[in-house]
Formats: structure tokens, sequence, C-alpha cells
């Protein structure tokens, strides 16, 4: 048995992810390692498929020098972190107030329709993953409008929601 | 400090107080009542309950009073119909969640909501909509969880993160959705864990031992000591026709604040053990029978008689009252005898002659957190004493203090720590040799391993920060009394200090200071005095077994510092006494007559604290069974002895004795022996080191349940590093068998890069090692 303190973090994460890690520790004082955490767990969940799981955080606490609970508050805290396997691509449709008066909920069911998914769900092949409930995106000009992995697609229809969706590997 | 101070106005009262100091602490202060519930004196300020909202006149909206600073002519108003209305709409928000299952509640009658409630609650809320219900968990033997009530106080959180120094419990997902958890399926395992039960304002967080067990309302208070370190925290028993139902800290700043240990508080557990003793048994041909405290007496006393009385000797627990302890050595000196020992884990006596009238911690407890540098020597304060640690850990946290430490393995420290050596038994004093001739000790005695000694960068740092503070203590721990070679570390450290110009003190073990006030050491009598009749101390005692011995409160398989001989010792013994609380198997073989003891909630009696204040309480829960205190069994034995001097009518009349003579002792740990020492250096290979788990230093929190299934409580292993693994060849296994002296033991085995090279780490006090040696010495590692 060994003692599980004294597992190595540097096998976790890889080595791209500590490289992001470091960057962003540069941009922060030395003894103030934890505002690096929310980077952190962006690129530990990159690097992992789009979800965190509870080694990663782990291993991010470990690099930061902080309890593990700290960096679970802040995972579960933020919505772009997800805590369990979801589909590689992440499709977040705003579902807040300007985006519903322009009729995000359309949009929602179109896709929910066309992937026999519900929100909060991925699909079967591991292609798509419909985030529950976003929160505002502050694009609310350009609603309805949704969020595929890292870019913004305004004023949708069901129409250039297909075309986008098709058009994911 | 009178320019510090403002004038204010609170419900027009005038009211003054420290520039920027909160308001709830000046209400407080001045009896002002402010609801609340996440404010608490001890943790910083989180202003999330939003209940303390007062009027402050010039704002434009109510002020929460806990984060709102005291400015010069602020005026006011926690009554005013603005400020009850925002207190009531903040207590109808907080209800809007909480189940309102007082009936159910263990909390219920002492719960700080439904106290508030009453003043500031309605009879109904607007909120109609279904309540959220939260899973509970399980967080370990300790603390039983029911989350749906939390209100999200966070005292719990920042109990965690500012007073025992690790962050177990958090605050996961948010909004509505937020939960206090540990988010995985873990264990709280600070050895402080227990307070956020006390901490806690409602029924989130309750003790699980006592779950269920009574109301508020049934329990009668009784104010008491705690007996397990040498703290001495104030405690309230909470009893319920006659039995102990909990244990609770009573505030104390200047000796436990508003802390407890939890094994202090979860200690009692073991009162009611199955094998509590609760009638005075004899041995008759081989047969244990019940017998009367008369019958039982006279067989104890005929069979001491017979064996030479004044050849008996007695090995009596760290943790025996003062009265105990005074009345065991006038016993057996009355008897003619000075074989009477309490230093059971100590191995090295050579100095004992030298040795300070009382071990102590050379300040006072509340000045520890003011130092600038410590040296603690041979001690994981930490579990040991968790309430010194904390002292420490403030000093720390408050102004940097380098706390650094010389002991035979690293450990999880709950501080940031300024240095830490560790090796073997004799690495120990060649680290301290080194610290001393880097502070640039003259010390004659030492000043062979002194100049012998290799100064590294580490020694040489702990000695300057010694020397760069102007308050400094140099503290020898349980484990450095219990090293082969005390008299060695004792001269070090008392080098080390005078070079630094830092306190010396000990860290005591139990009530082990009012053992040796009241003389139960065997070259000294009460108070220092010189024994009239020199006896053998536990280690010459078990080297020539006495032909009578009385055991007090003690197994010697876990309580003494080498289990195995200690146990061989007393089977040996031609007639033993054990007085005892608990009936243990070992004990009906070595035993003879078995006197059952009341524990320390049944009996009156005094602890003296590490800081040497005498602390005496009262027998608060009634004796199991037939057992009786402490003081009346010896004093019974004295009379039926025909002793002089016994006829005690109060434990109080006993201990005025001892204090009378204790008047005129100037405590002092300064070492004035001049003998020149040595370090022996082992020849073998492989040492071991170890030390005594907290829940397994005395026959209670042996048995108390929920301590024992704690984390803290897992010491049947060895631990060794992946380097002396490799060594030894047992990199892959899981059991090792390990030989010290003529017994051995199968344990499963722990890499631990904490502890040094060439060591084996073993806890004794524990069954799977009772068949081992001592703490410290040559060992085998044999792979199964």
């Amino acid at each position: 048995m060994v003692d599980k303190s004294m597992t190595d973090t540097n096998t976790i994460l890889s080595a791209h992810t500590i490289e992001e890690i470091d960057a962003w520790l540069k941009r922060f004082p030395e003894d103030k390692k934890k505002s690096a955490v929310l980077a952190a767990l962006r690129a530990a969940q990159h690097q992992n498929k789009g979800y965190l799981t509870t080694e990663l955080m782990d291993a991010v606490a470990d690099y930061l020098d902080l309890s593990k609970i700290e960096v679970y508050e802040v995972a579960s805290f933020y919505s772009m972190f997800e805590l369990n396997p979801v589909a590689r691509h992440n499709v977040a449709v705003c579902t807040n107030v300007c985006c519903m008066l322009m009729g995000s909920d359309t949009i929602v069911n179109h896709l929910e329709n066309k992937l026999g998914i519900k929100l909060g769900e991925s699909t079967a092949d591991g292609r798509i993953y419909l985030k529950m409930e976003e929160e505002c995106l502050a694009a609310c000009a350009g609603g309805p409008m949704m969020q595929v992995n890292h870019k913004y697609y305004t004023d949708l229809t069901p129409d250039k929601v297909d075309e986008i969706i098709d058009g994911l590997e | 400090m009178s320019e510090d101070l403002v004038k204010f106005t609170v419900n027009g009262q005038e009211l003054e107080a420290p520039k920027g100091s909160m308001l709830i602490q000046a209400t407080d202060a001045a009896g002002i009542s402010i609801p609340r519930f996440c404010y608490h004196k001890k943790l910083s300020v989180a202003a999330n309950c939003r209940m303390c909202l007062v009027e402050v006149e010039k704002a434009p909206k109510p002020m929460p009073a806990c984060a709102t600073p005291i400015m010069d002519g602020m005026v006011v108003h926690t009554k005013s119909p603005k400020a009850i209305a925002a207190q009531k709409s903040v207590m109808e928000f907080l209800l809007i969640n909480h189940p309102l299952d007082c009936p159910i509640c263990d909390q219920g009658g002492e719960c700080e909501l439904q106290d508030i409630s009453m003043g500031f609650g309605g009879d109904i809320s607007q909120y109609t909509d279904e309540k959220r219900v939260v899973f509970d968990k399980d967080i370990g033997p300790l603390i039983s969880t029911e989350l749906t009530r939390c209100i999200q106080c966070t005292r719990c959180i920042r109990f965690g993160e500012e007073i025992a120094g690790m962050r177990e419990l958090g605050a996961t997902d948010r909004g509505d959705r937020m939960v206090i958890g540990t988010y995985i399926e873990k264990s709280v395992d600070s050895e402080m864990s227990g307070n956020v039960i006390d901490i806690c304002p409602v029924g989130a967080l309750t003790a699980k031992p006592s779950r269920f067990s009574a109301r508020a309302w049934e329990l009668i208070e009784h104010p008491s000591i705690a007996p397990h370190d040498s703290v001495g925290s104030n405690i309230f028993v909470h009893t319920q026709r006659g039995k102990v139902t909990r244990v609770v800290p009573r505030d104390n700043e200047a000796i436990n604040e508003v802390w407890i240990s939890d094994r202090d508080r979860f200690s009692y557990q073991g009162i009611y053990a199955p094998d509590r003793m609760t009638q005075p048994m004899i041995k008759q041909d081989g047969e244990w029978i019940a017998a009367t405290w008369d019958d039982a007496l006279q067989k104890a006393v005929e069979g001491i008689n017979a064996q030479g009385r004044d050849q008996a000797a007695a090995w009596i627990s760290p943790n025996a009252t003062l009265e105990e302890h005074y009345l065991m050595q006038k016993l057996l000196r009355g008897m003619g005898s000075g074989n009477v020992d309490h230093r059971l884990r100590q191995t090295d006596f050579s100095d004992q002659d030298a040795a300070p009238v009382m071990p102590w911690l050379g300040q006072r407890i509340e000045d520890l957190e003011n130092v600038n540098a410590a040296l603690l020597v041979g001690s994981n304060v930490r579990k040991a004493q968790p309430l010194i640690a904390h002292r420490l850990r403030k000093a720390v946290i408050n102004h940097d203090a380098k706390v650094s430490f010389v002991n035979p393995r690293e450990f999880d420290w709950h501080f940031p720590v300024f240095a830490e050596c560790a090796s073997s038994a004799s690495g120990m004093l060649e680290d301290l040799a080194a610290i001393a001739k880097a502070a640039g000790t003259d010390a004659a005695s030492v000043a062979t391993i002194v100049n012998a000694a290799t100064v590294t960068e580490t020694h040489q740092q702990i000695a300057d920060s010694l020397k760069q503070s102007d308050k400094a203590i140099v503290l020898i721990g349980d484990m450095a009394q219990q090293h082969p070679q005390l008299a060695v570390i004792r001269k070090l450290a008392d080098a080390i200090a005078k070079a630094t110009n830092s306190v010396l003190g000990y860290i005591p073990e139990a009530n082990s200071a009012a053992g040796w006030l009241a003389g139960t050491v065997p070259h000294r009598g009460p108070a220092g005095s010189a024994a009239a009749v020199k006896g053998l101390n536990v280690a010459e005692m078990q080297a020539n077994p006495a032909k009578a011995l009385i055991t007090f409160n003690i197994e010697p398989e876990f309580d003494v510092a080498n289990p195995a001989q200690a146990l061989d010792t007393a089977r040996q013994v031609g007639f033993v006494v054990a007085i005892s609380s608990y009936l243990s198997a070992n004990m009906k073989d070595y035993a003879d007559v078995i006197l059952p003891l009341a524990m320390f909630t049944e009996t009156s009696g005094t602890y003296v604290n590490a800081e040497g204040f005498w602390q005496s309480f009262n027998g608060v829960s009634t004796a199991e069974g037939n057992s009786r205190p402490g003081w009346k069994i010896l004093r019974v034995l004295g009379n039926l002895f025909d002793l002089e001097g016994f006829d005690y009518i109060s434990s109080q009349d006993v201990k005025d004795e001892l204090k009378q003579q204790c008047q005129d002792i100037q405590l002092n740990n300064s070492v004035e022996c001049t003998a020149v020492v040595s370090i022996e250096k082992s020849a073998a290979s492989l040492q071991r080191v170890g030390d005594v788990p907290l829940y397994a230093i005395d026959t209670l929190v042996r048995r108390s349940a929920p301590l024992q299934k704690t984390r803290d409580a897992m010491h049947d292993c060895v631990r060794i590093n992946s380097k002396q693994a490799e060594l030894s060849g047992v990199v892959d296994s899981d059991k090792v068998k390990v030989n010290q002296n003529n017994g051995h033991a199968y344990l499963s085995l722990v890499i631990d890069d904490g502890i040094p090279d060439g060591c084996v780490w073993i806890s004794a006090g524990v069954q799977a090692t009772s068949s081992l040696g001592e703490n410290f010495g040559p060992i085998e590692l044999e792979k199964v």
C-alpha cells in the first residue's frame, strides 16, 4: 500500500496543461497561486475531452497548493465546468431572458428533436452534448444565441442550427 | 489606547469602542443583543446570513452589524421598525428551505435558529413552493449530518480553514443547489473536528455518538476538566439520570478558548464500555469470583503483606488525579517502599535526579501564541496536544512565527513549518547537537558531541530563528520523553535554549505534572522533596520484578514503554492488585485482586496542566456499579495497612495537604547537571521509531468506540520510506513481519517517504504492536 498523498500529480496533468497553468501563474503573485484555479481547471478539462474528474481536480489542487475541496467548490460553482462525462461537442443554448424573448425555446426544442436527447444529455454516438441551463453569455443583441465549444453563434434559426450542428464532426 | 476609541450611539445608549472594530463586537460587549448566525467571535467575518442587519442613520439601507466598522458619531438602532423589518425578512428567507423538523432534530432546544425564529420568525411563510432536500453524507464516526437543515452560514468551512488548519468541508455547487459537504466520499479527519458541532447554529451538524439520546433540557450541565492531555481543557459534562451523555467545551480564554479536541469530547464513550469493571473481584484457586469491597481489600492487603510490603511496587497512570498520585506514593512510602512511578513510557532515567521538580511548559499556554520562534523536540504536537498546537498555529498564522521540529519522522502539519529535521533516535541527538553548535553553545557537558556535530543550513536556520527572536521557546515533547537518551536531549535542549535566550519547556503527558508534584517518582517525595527510601524506577522494576505490584488505571501491554516486557513482569510478580476501570483478558491472567475504579467523571480530583495550573473538579456522574473513586480506594488501603495520616474526609483534604507542601516551589526547567554525555549509536542497520498515537494513550480513549473508528486510530501498520522498502526487499509486500527483542508482529506495510532512512515507524499503545518492545531501538523486517 502506498500512502495516497504521495501519488504524483504530474502524471495526471499533461505537459501541455502544466505549461498552460504555468503561463497563467506568471500573471499572479507567487503566494496567490489560487488565482490561477479557473484557468487551470479549464486546461485540465480541455485535456480530458471536455469534462473534469476528481483525479484531475485533485491534481490541480496539488499543483496550486490548494486544498482539494477548494477546487471542487470552484469547479462545481461555474457552469463552464463539466463534472460528468459528456460528448465531445458542447452545445449551450442561452435560455436567459433576452434569448428567451427572442425564441430560444424554439431553438432548444428543435435541437432536442433533432438529436433525440434532452438538455443535459449527450448523444449516444458521443458527438453532441446539450448543456443544461446555460446562463447569459452576454450576447443579448444577437439572441437567440448559442455557444458551441468556444464559439458563439447568434441570430439563430432552426435552419442555421441544422447547418452548424451538421458541420460538427 | 484611549485615542483609538470612538464614541457612537446604539439605541440611544452612548458607547465607546476601538476604532475599526465591528459593530457587533461592541454591542456584544455592551450586552445589546443582535441576532446572528454566521458571525462567530473566533472566526473571520463572512456577513452572508444577513441576520444581524441593523439601522445605521445616514446609511441608505440596513447594515450587517458583523461587517460594519464603527465610525465616530455613528448612530445605530438595533430595534427600530426598519431594523426589525430587515431582520424579520432575513429570517423568513432563511426559513424558506429549512425543514422546520425541530421535533425530530437533535439540536431542538439548544438551536440558534429555533431561538431566533421565536423572536423574528413569522407564523406563515410567503413561500409556498417545494423546499429543497439535501442528501446526507457520511463524514465519519463523530459528526452526523442533516444538511437539509443547513442555512449555509459557512461557520464550519471557516472553522476548517482558520482553526483546524485543514479545509475539509466546503460549499459546492451554487444557488439553491449549494451544499455543504466534502464533495467526494470522505471523512472529516481533523483532531478538532467536533467543534463544528458546537458552532453549527442549526441541527445540520450534530454529535453522532450522542445522537437521539437526550433532549437538551433533560441534561444537567456540570463543569469539569478534560483528562487526556496537559492542557486541562475546561469542559461541561452533560449527564442524564446520572450517566454522561456528552461532553462540550467550557469557555476559558487562558486555556482552551472555546474549543476542545475530539479526544476530550468523545472519550466519554469509553466510560460505559462493555469491559468496564463494576465489581471487586478476587482470584481464588485460579478462578475469578466477585467479592465485596471488604473482602477484596482485605485480600489485597493480606496478599501484599504476605509478599513483604516494603518490597511492593506501584505503576500509576499519568492521567490519575493529583490526589490519586499523592495517596499512591504515600501508601507505598508508608509501607516502606519507594518503588512507585508514573513515568511509564520513559526509558532513560540516568539524569532523573537533575530533572525539574515539575517539568512544565516554561510559560503560560496562552503565551504560546505570542512566540516568534519555537523548536519542538520529539513532538507530534498537533495530534498529541491539539490545543497547544492550536496556539502555536496561531503564532504562525498571525505573525509568521518560525516553528521548527526535530523529530523521528516528518508529520503532516496544519501550519507552515519553518524547518523539520527527521531522523533516527541517535540522529535526533546529532540534529540537536548541530543546532546547539550553530547557536554557539558553551555548555561543557555536551561539548564533545557538539564539537563532533556537522551543521547544515537547516540547523543554522533553526538556531538563527531562535536567536533572532525575542520570544522563543524550545519544547521537549512526548517522543523525546520516551527517547532512549532523554538525558542527552534534555542537556542539548537546555544548551540550545541558553545559547539562543529561549525558554525551555516540556509538553507533559496527561496529568504527569501532578505525578511529579505529588511524588509518584521513586527518587523524590511530594513537592520535590528527597525521598526517604529511594525506590526503583519503572525500568528497574521490570528488570527486577517486585513480589507485589499495584497497577493503577493502566494496562501494561499498552501503557508501558516496553509493552511485552511489562506484561511479562506483571505475570511474574507474585501478587498483583489491579486498581482498574476495566477488566482485560491479560489482567485476569496476571492480577490477583481487581478493584473497580471510578472514571474521571465519577470522582472528584485535581489535574495540573502544562503551565502548572491546578484545576479541581467534582464527580458528576454516578460511578458504574460498585466502582469507587481512586482516592477513596487508596485512602482505605492506607487504613487497612495501619498507616498514619490516612484519615481524609474528602479529596479536598488530600489536595490541601499537598498544596501546603508545594507552596514554595519555583518552577524551573533549567538543567543544572554537568555530567558529560555522549551519543550512543546502535550498530543495527534498522531502527524502530514510534509514538503513542492520540487515541491510544490511556485506558479510556482506547475504549471510545467512535474515536477508534476514526482515521487517527488506524495505527496497526509499519511505515518505511520507499528507499528502505527497496533495501529490505518488501516493495510489493502488503504485510511484513517485524522482530524486536524477543517479540514479533505481522503488520501491514505502508510506504511513507516522511520516514527517515534506516527507520521503521511503528506506533505503540495498540494491540497489533503490543508484542514488541520500546518505541526506539533496533528492529528487523522480514518479508512474508
